[in-house]
């Protein structure tokens, strides 16, 4: 079995890859979004790559040429392109709303913003409501 | 690499080089969307939003073991699966079995163009195209509403708000004389899209780079003389609402949703029209949805410098 003719898929997989790897393993959230962009341009690659023919010509019809590539793949991904950087740029917007709310776009300092103000938001339920429950002298003890 | 600006610009970069492989592969419109999209405007996006965040990576607290180990192993599992797939460039692929032989073959005789990849995209796809365009017009709106310019801001800003790089006189002489011919190279691209690589994507997005770059080099307040936000936003709607109505004017002349056929005497000469009134929209949805996601992050970054 010739395996080498599979290069093309493994070339995707490898850049999927280090597009995954950079989502899960960063915290900083700009990272993320570069990382999701590398994971995007893997699977046009992968669509591209599976609509290319040997020996062929770019799918605009003229008399002497007689074998194209798939022009499916290309109108799948051409949108793609332009949708993704609608999205990405959607994603930016939040980052820079986050950066706005919490003063970092790092996932762990966020993080333990949240907890905080969780904690913080407990405390105070418990708070008001200690005056209500014979609870309190259990915890003044 | 802890510097995020060096990171945004390898990864236009990485953008540019993998529209020449796309250019390689016979994919000439996505190579050209590529370069345009990925390279430009994606680039410049990011390197905006880097003007609004930190400029550097915190170090990371966390051993980059699992996820490490996670990545290899989803990886060893895609390897195997390709163990299947057909040959790189096998012309007998089943990829090339079903519909692109009808769409290589009988293109020419139903739409009459001979970018096969225009008349997908605009005719037989109509429909895809349309979703499309409407997730550009929604993630526009979503920006919109994530980075709202208060009437402050605007007030604030309206004395004058003076460009970074207006100091720059090269720059500036530079972009007066190639502006002009990037707005009439986004026209040729987006009415010659039919015979030659290119369409509504393409020109709409180098329309808004020659827009943008008149806004790094001269300012907001004068690009806004012109392109008015409130109208940019507008026409943003316009482009899908004018993608939809060629639907719709298919419909009332007794055809099927953007069935170009019946829009003239006989059925090329209607998908003519049909495929140009069509991409107009696309293009005119795309290059204001971009002038307006610049021109939003431009506001916040006013607001920024007045809040400080």
């Amino acid at each position: 079995m010739n395996i080498i003719g599979l290069y093309n898929y493994w070339i995707v997989v490898v850049l999927m890859l280090i597009g995954f790897y950079i989502v899960i393993a960063h915290e900083n959230l700009i990272k993320k979004l570069v990382g999701l962009n590398i994971f995007q341009t893997s699977v046009f690659f992968l669509y591209i790559s599976m609509g290319k023919v040997s020996g062929a010509t770019a799918p605009i019809l003229d008399e002497n040429y007689q074998l194209y590539s798939n022009p499916l793949p290309h109108v799948l991904i051409l949108t793609a392109i332009v949708v993704g950087i609608a999205t990405t740029s959607l994603g930016l917007s939040l980052v820079v709303r986050i950066y706005e709310a919490y003063g970092s776009i790092e996932e762990s300092d966020i993080q333990v913003q949240d907890t905080h103000d969780q904690l913080e938001c407990q405390l105070e339920a418990y708070g008001s409501r200690r005056n209500y429950t014979f609870l309190d002298q259990e915890t003044e003890e | 690499m802890h510097d995020l600006f060096a990171v945004v610009m390898l990864s236009g970069i990485y953008s540019l080089l993998s529209a020449s492989l796309f250019l390689d592969l016979d994919a000439v419109d996505v190579a050209f969307t590529e370069a345009s999209v990925g390279a430009g405007i994606s680039t410049l996006l990011f390197l905006a939003t880097l003007k609004l965040v930190p400029r550097h990576e915190k170090e990371s607290r966390y051993k980059p073991t699992l996820a490490l180990a996670v990545t290899i192993a989803t990886g060893a599992l895609l390897i195997y699966g390709t163990l299947d797939m057909p040959h790189f460039g096998d012309g007998n692929a089943p990829v090339h079995q079903h519909v692109a032989p009808r769409y290589l073959n009988d293109s020419m005789d139903e739409i009459g163009i001979p970018n096969v990849v225009t008349s997908v995209l605009a005719s037989y796809r109509g429909y895809d195209t349309l979703g499309e365009t409407l997730v550009i017009f929604t993630a526009g709106i979503g920006v919109m509403s994530l980075l709202l310019v208060s009437q402050r801001t605007k007030d604030q800003a309206r004395k004058k708000v003076p460009a970074d790089m207006q100091q720059q006189v090269i720059l500036r002489v530079v972009a007066k004389m190639m502006i002009p011919l990037i707005l009439i190279f986004a026209l040729y691209v987006q009415f010659h899209g039919d015979y030659s690589p290119g369409g509504g994507f393409q020109a709409g997005v180098i329309f808004a780079a020659g827009i943008i770059l008149y806004t790094m080099l001269f300012g907001l307040s004068l690009t806004q003389k012109v392109f008015n936000s409130k109208i940019v936003e507008l026409f943003t709607a316009l482009g899908v609402l004018l993608y939809g109505g060629v639907g719709v004017a298919c419909l009332i002349l007794g055809g099927n949703f953007l069935d170009y056929d019946v829009l003239r005497h006989d059925a090329v000469h209607g998908q003519h029209l049909g495929i140009l009134l069509v991409e107009l929209g696309v293009g005119i949805t795309v290059a204001s949805v971009m002038i307006t996601l610049f021109f939003k992050f431009t506001w916040r970054t006013v607001k920024h410098k007045y809040n400080q």
